[in-house]
């Protein structure tokens, strides 16, 4: 594609259209921010109101899979900013590769996250089919398993969309509808995964780390 | 195009260091420091935000508009829990007197 046909016509040259379309998914990102934001309040409101119940129930998070997942998705941010930056370069076969990488360690994160999910199964705490977690606390408990099943759930489903969003970006730069001029769509894209990094960057601690030390 | 083209050499750093990071959080949460195991683990995370959020998401080169547009976002997800943890933290703090 040329760059003229990239220009839409109502911006003045690529640049403004660029910085229009970053700007336009950073609004976005922020609608996204309070969406993940009133969950991350629920979460510190009932935090301080049961501190001992979370502890008990952020035992039943397995640590070695949550950081192993923290690192895949690092990785896979990496890979993406690598990815931007060939396309920005004029470097279809790199970026390719690159966008390649990234969906492979979204779904590698996919899977481990899907075993987490499968031993609370046969560990019985999944809260609505099988919860039967004994103790005193124990509905406090559930409350802390809703909100990890929530909290990772949704951030699942926005993993799943990343990786849908990253195939087509895979096929315009196939198709060689991205240039130097014009990467617009592969850094708007990133900025996308980049956040879904974000919010597990807060995940990870706020669910696996409470109660380690004691 | 404005200048978003960093050296390879930036995402790299910046990518060991989110490791480290996520090594360091991950170390620090088995040795117990009371209340503030989860200001450090809060810390860190923020760290590795802004991390991501500079380099990666080349915020640090963006324009101001932006910049505040991303500002902003952080600002009112912190209205929204200040003033949640405000009403559930002071309850309890004043009765009515006797007979209201």
């Amino acid at each position: 594609m040329s760059d003229g046909s990239a220009l839409a016509h109502h911006f003045e040259d690529l640049e403004q259209q660029h910085d229009a379309a970053t700007l336009g998914m950073w609004i976005f990102l922020v609608t996204e921010v309070m969406f993940f934001g009133g969950l991350f309040a629920g979460y510190t409101m009932y935090r301080a109101t049961y501190p001992g119940a979370f502890a008990e129930g952020s035992r039943l998070c397995e640590v070695t899979l949550g950081a192993l997942n923290t690192a895949v998705l690092i990785t896979s941010s990496l890979t993406m900013a690598l990815a931007v930056r060939a396309a920005s370069l004029g470097r279809p076969r790199t970026t390719v590769w690159c966008l390649a990488g990234t969906m492979l360690l979204g779904v590698v994160f996919l899977a481990i996250k899907f075993l987490e999910y499968y031993h609370k199964y046969q560990e019985r705490v999944v809260p609505g089919l099988n919860f039967t977690y004994a103790g005193p606390s124990a509905r406090q408990v559930e409350l802390f398993i809703c909100f990890y099943f929530g909290l990772t759930g949704l951030h699942a489903l926005h993993m799943i969309i990343g990786l849908v969003v990253v195939a087509v970006m895979m096929t315009l730069v196939w198709r060689r509808r991205v240039s130097p001029a014009h990467y617009t769509p592969i850094e708007v894209a990133g900025l996308y995964w980049h956040f879904v990094d974000i919010v597990w960057i807060f995940l990870f601690p706020l669910l696996y780390l409470v109660d380690l030390h004691r | 195009m404005t200048s978003q083209l960093l050296p390879l050499r930036v995402y790299v750093t910046v990518f060991a260091v989110l490791l480290a990071l996520t090594g360091l959080t991950t170390f620090v949460a088995r040795i117990d420091l009371g209340f503030f195991n989860v200001i450090v683990a809060l810390t860190i995370a923020v760290a590795k935000a802004l991390l991501v959020a500079l380099f990666f998401m080349h915020l640090a080169h963006m324009k101001h508009r932006t910049q505040l547009v991303a500002g902003a976002g952080i600002l009112w997800l912190l209205i929204l829990i200040a003033l949640t943890m405000s009403d559930v933290l002071s309850r309890g703090w004043f009765h009515p007197p006797a007979g209201l």
